[in-house]
């Protein structure tokens, strides 16, 4: 196939221990470190993979925000994408907006596949990749954990709850990925160099002319109810005698 | 007044738990009227099933042959034929309700509402985000139709005995035949399901290998409880994903949870926080389950859990 559109969400570093602000307003980013969404990474490793056999010829990263995310993208492009655009936006579009932005792209760069993460882990959504298969009419195949192409179609298998599920979609798919996929590459020093020089195109997203939708708006954010520490036993004949206790066992 | 339409999930043969929890869900919303949506090739045992649920009003069958496998592509079209008159739509957050309830919103023109876990009104609710580390309170407009899947941990299923009539909702709609269904691998057991079960037994990385879960077995069926495993030990390979509690697998809320060998990272808290009791057995007494675990106990996993076994 010609080409493969891969979406790099920036959010807060998955190792960071996530603040709610005092005011309930979002969470603590100030001078936090982001990064790629973890699952947009091994999105990114599968598109690679796909070209490196030779059954793609290019990798397209696709971010949406504001200018800082070109940092996502220069290393998506590090990692060995071909192509960046940077669809900007000060607004935070939801996930409707986002589908129908990925919409547009489609229709302009003539991708027949789209690689996703399954969901971004600041709004925990999972919901992009599915609502993009459906304006576009076209199949998803979603929690991937094994992709394999065969001239017009891809079989997939996808973790569902009961096991590992496998479909058969024609192309173009969407597909969003789960963790077991792949392991994505570090990314070396000088490929760091080189994407440096590849292209990064900037697109206002009301080029796009994308009505974002009906919005949810976010009243407030608060911490979660925490659990308390419990009581400690010193053997397994204390641990009988406590569960009895809460009438466990 | 709203009216909910939930979709039923099923193997084709059993209604999965999940349905009875969203319909507990959507009960909270005042003065619903509940109505479960059966899509199947043969509806007729799933739908009696659906019509025991206390608080459905109706349950609508929707039998065709496309519908033997419960694929997105296929199903959002018929959901979205079905939805006329309907102020909301609800599937569980399984894996089954996160492929399908975005499609839908996504054909109705309207974003979707992720896990709900509290209902504060017919349009606000409670969700978590961060990997639950914030609950944040949305609000969907009161005009637009409201496309949701529920967090399954945060509700009980509702109770049965209820005689909700049963109606056949022929639909006629083209389905698209871009999607395939080829099989399905499931990791069959005869232990309980661990997304329903009311007690699990879960191994850590501490495990050291897949011989070493059979203690965890043991003291699974010991209990009559599912097994389940930190995402450490699926990553070493002992044990296969489908087993994996946490924000990436599986969130969980059985009455009796025993970790073993599971150091506690916010990534598995996050998959039991809603347990009703924790019990947390680990060498290590600095491991964080122990912040969480109601009932700690610091030691060698494996004499505590055979011993612990013949104790039962």
């Amino acid at each position: 196939m010609e080409k493969i559109l891969v979406g790099l969400k920036r959010v807060v570093d998955y190792n960071v221990r996530v603040r709610v602000k005092s005011d309930g307003s979002g969470v603590e980013t100030d001078g936090v470190k982001m990064s790629i969404n973890p699952f947009d990474e091994i999105a990114l490793e599968e598109a690679l993979r796909i070209k490196e056999r030779g059954e793609a010829n290019e990798v397209v990263v696709v971010s949406i925000g504001g200018s800082e995310a070109q940092q996502q993208l220069r290393t998506g492009l590090a990692m060995g994408a071909d192509r960046a655009i940077l669809v900007e936006s000060g607004d935070l579009l939801e996930p409707l907006g986002v589908a129908r932005v990925f919409k547009a792209l489609v229709d302009r760069e003539q991708a027949e596949l789209v690689i996703l993460g399954k969901q971004a882990i600041d709004g925990d959504n999972n919901q992009m990749g599915q609502m993009l298969a459906a304006i576009w009419d076209r199949p998803q195949a979603t929690f991937a954990s094994k992709i394999e192409l065969s001239g017009n179609s891809a079989k997939v298998t996808r973790e569902v709850d009961a096991g590992l599920e496998t479909n058969e979609v024609d192309l173009p798919a969407v597909i969003t990925v789960d963790l077991r996929l792949n392991e994505p590459r570090y990314v070396k020093l000088p490929d760091i160099m080189k994407a440096k020089k590849k292209p990064l195109d900037v697109l206002p997203i009301a080029d796009l002319g994308v009505d974002a939708g009906p919005a949810i708006r976010e009243v407030s954010y608060e911490p979660p109810a925490s659990r308390e520490r419990g009581i400690m036993v010193d053997d397994v004949a204390g641990l009988v005698a406590a569960l009895k206790d809460k009438g466990l066992i | 007044m709203s009216k909910v339409l939930i979709i039923a999930e099923h193997d084709g043969s059993e209604l999965n738990p999940s349905t009875a929890k969203v319909v507990s869900c959507a009960a909270e919303i005042e003065g619903a009227q509940i109505d479960v949506a059966v899509f199947a090739s043969t509806a007729g045992e799933l739908a009696a099933q659906a019509a025991d649920i206390q608080s459905v009003a109706q349950v609508l069958t929707i039998e065709r042959e496309e519908n033997e496998h419960l694929l997105a592509a296929t199903l959002a079209p018929q959901v979205v034929a079905l939805s006329d008159g309907y102020s909301h739509i609800f599937g569980p957050s399984t894996t089954f309700g996160k492929d399908l309830m975005p499609r839908v919103a996504a054909l109705l023109g309207v974003n979707q509402i992720s896990d709900i876990m509290t209902v504060l009104g017919s349009h606000s609710f409670k969700r978590p985000v961060y990997a639950g580390n914030a609950v944040l309170t949305v609000e969907a407009q009161a005009d637009q139709v409201v496309v949701a899947t529920v967090r399954t941990a945060s509700y009980s299923a509702a109770a049965g005995g209820n005689t909700a009539t049963i109606s056949a909702a022929p639909l006629a709609v083209d389905l698209p035949t871009h999607t395939r269904f080829i099989d399905l691998q499931s990791g069959a057991s005869d232990r309980p399901d661990l997304q329903t079960a009311n007690r699990v037994v879960s191994g850590g990385r501490a495990l050291g290998s897949s011989e070493s879960f059979d203690i965890i077995y043991k003291l699974a069926d010991k209990l009559g409880a599912g097994v389940g495993a930190s995402r450490a030990a699926v990553d070493a390979g002992y044990v296969p994903n489908e087993m994996q509690v946490g924000q990436t697998g599986k969130i969980i809320a059985p009455d009796l949870y025993i970790a073993i060998g599971i150091s506690g990272a916010i990534q598995h808290l996050t998959g039991i926080k809603d347990a009703g009791t924790i019990v947390a057995i680990n060498k290590d007494e600095e491991a964080p389950i122990f912040e969480v675990a109601d009932i700690g106990l610091v030691g060698d996993l494996f004499s505590i859990v055979p011993e612990l076994t013949d104790a039962l």
